[in-house]
């Protein structure tokens, strides 16, 4: 699948670096206790910076809701229609969300509410980003 | 001319109560340009920027107003297809014309300071920069007449459509990911009005037992009310109206998006004068008055909105323009909420509560007699998929209802009030009009 390859910048850096370590690690707000994704300057509930770590997290998540991408705008993606495009909202803090294709969930075959494990998928030479596999 | 970019105009907070300037605010007049698919690259008297002095003549004209009046022009710089445009959104490297379309402006950018020169307007002293979508325009001119920035207000929204498939270039056609985009684009959401609403409205079906088609009667009855809006796309082209069996069997652009649930891109602008409730007693039309305007810009928790926060933003956008109108649903008597792309409206709808409509009662309520004629006239304006990608049907429908002017549209229910939008469910705003001050 050809996708578009995320260009990091210096906050997304670490998340990035860690990605392609295949490990997940998101912000985290010590005075909230709470999980930020995708990454932010300050914290979204109390806009503190100081309070922000990196932490990493499990990837376990549910699928919250699909569509399939049958006439998308994005030209790297055309070969690749139609395609899921799911919503998964993570375990460790449900307010979290992602994007996932699910690969090897065959389009319009989604089961919403079903449990999804994080994986790791090559898009160009060094860069992996985070993909999401429904669990058997 | 001052460029107040620090004005203060916005009204986007809970709590704020009876908006200060209530029916002391309106509109006089209004003009609509012809609505093309595209600029046929050819006819100057048909590009965007003479379809939007057209406007401005019109809409000045309508209320007698004269050009020299003018001393407040509000317009944003474009709305052709935005960074992600491609071969729609710019006319380079294409050769140039003779002045005034020399450059991009006048073919793909529209400004004040573009329409003041070609104009001649000699007495303009609020021309803002940085202005945003006709949502927010339509509230700052209110504020701006209001707060005595300017007395007779133009806001032109102009909208563009070239050759080439609507925002397939640009950052649509890299390989890469770049800004925020990094955390959509890789899996395929290319950003937009359409990717905001359809996860959520897919919940929405979930929650509350409803499928997608059950859309198909508020789209079919969008494009009847279209069909009654002379000026629109779909009556100025012979568009057929669509039935229920068409939409049914429309092909899947996000699927279950279909094809009816998106709008037609064109090539148009449409112009509003704002003036104070006194001066526009002595103009040529009856006034509308401007009972509230308000906007919200709601940040989103994660990557994706989910039917829970669009419910509680819908929910807090209903109340903040109830209060500062000083008014209920049960006093709305018009309602145009935003329709570009279908499967928003039923939370504007809902949230609203129009007609007494109440969370997971919208696909139900599109079942019943949403005819102009009927009791439940919702979007009488036809909207965008009614009309084309003008964005402003909704506050010319508004207008039309309440000065009794809307011909076959015209509702045969009350029409006192009306609430007008262009926004999502994030971001935007709304505007109330009365045919009342108070």
């Amino acid at each position: 699948m050809p996708k578009l390859i995320p260009v990091a910048d210096d906050l997304s850096k670490p998340f990035w670096d860690a990605v392609n370590q295949r490990r997940l690690v998101l912000q985290h707000c010590a005075a909230c206790d709470r999980l930020q994704y995708p990454p932010q300057q300050t914290c979204q509930v109390c806009n503190s910076a100081a309070g922000l770590t990196w932490k990493e997290v499990e990837g376990k998540g549910h699928i919250a809701a699909y569509i399939v991408i049958e006439d998308g705008r994005l030209n790297r993606r055309m070969p690749d229609q139609p395609y899921n495009l799911a919503m998964v909202t993570l375990d460790a803090d449900p307010r979290v969300n992602f994007y996932s294709n699910l690969p090897g969930t065959p389009p319009y075959k989604v089961p919403v509410g079903a449990t999804v494990k994080v994986t790791f998928e090559e898009v160009a030479p060094d860069q992996l980003i985070h993909e999401w596999r429904v669990v058997a | 001319m001052t460029a107040r970019d620090r004005y203060q105009w916005r009204r986007d907070k809970d709590g704020l109560g009876v908006w200060e300037h209530r029916g002391k605010v309106a509109v006089a007049g209004f003009g609509h340009s012809p609505v093309d698919r595209r600029w046929d690259e050819v006819s100057m008297d048909k590009t965007l920027g003479a379809y939007s002095i057209l406007a401005c003549q019109k809409a000045m004209d309508e209320a007698g107003v004269t050009p020299d009046q003018i001393d407040g022009v509000i317009c944003c710089d474009s709305h052709i297809a935005g960074g992600s445009g491609g071969s729609a959104s710019q006319w380079a490297p294409r050769p140039y014309f003779d002045p005034p379309y020399d450059s991009e402006w006048g073919l793909t950018l529209i400004n004040a300071r573009w329409l003041i020169e070609q104009m001649g307007l000699a007495n303009v002293k609020f021309a803002p920069t940085g202005v945003p979508t006709i949502s927010e325009m339509v509230g700052m001119a209110a504020q701006a007449v209001g707060d005595g920035v300017c007395s007779t207000c133009l806001v032109i929204y102009p909208t563009g459509n070239l050759e080439g498939r609507y925002r397939r270039g640009g950052e649509n056609a890299d390989d890469y990911a770049r800004g925020a985009r990094q955390w959509t684009a890789p899996w395929g959401n290319h950003g937009g009005n359409d990717f905001i609403n359809m996860f959520p409205h897919e919940q929405y079906c979930r929650r509350y037992g409803g499928k997608h088609d059950d859309l198909a009667p508020f789209v079919v009855n969008q494009h009847r009310n279209g069909l009654l809006t002379p000026w629109g796309y779909n009556a100025t082209h012979n568009v057929p109206q669509l039935t229920v069996e068409e939409y049914l069997n429309s092909r899947y652009i996000l699927n279950p998006l279909r094809l009816w649930d998106c709008d037609r891109p064109v090539n148009a602008s449409t112009a509003y004068l704002f003036t104070t409730a006194e001066r526009a007693r002595d103009m040529k039309q009856p006034p509308v008055y401007v009972l509230n305007h308000s906007q919200h810009s709601f940040r989103k928790r994660s990557t994706q909105e989910d039917l829970d926060e669009i419910e509680d933003w819908t929910d807090r956008a209903a109340k903040r323009m109830y209060e500062g109108a000083g008014l209920g649903p049960s006093d709305v008597d018009v309602f145009n909420p935003y329709d570009g792309y279908a499967p928003m409206t039923q939370f504007f709808l809902e949230g609203f509560q129009w007609h007494g409509v109440k969370r997971g009662d919208a696909f139900a309520f599109y079942a019943g007699d949403i005819r102009v004629e009927g009791p439940h006239p919702l979007c009488s304006s036809g909207g965008n998929l009614g009309t084309g990608r003008l964005r402003t049907a909704m506050y010319t429908d508004s207008i039309e209802q309440l000065r009794g002017t809307a011909g076959p549209r015209q509702v045969k229910v009350r029409a006192e009030t009306a609430l007008a939008a262009f926004t999502t469910p994030s971001s935007g705003g709304w505007i109330m009009f009365g045919k009342h001050p108070s």
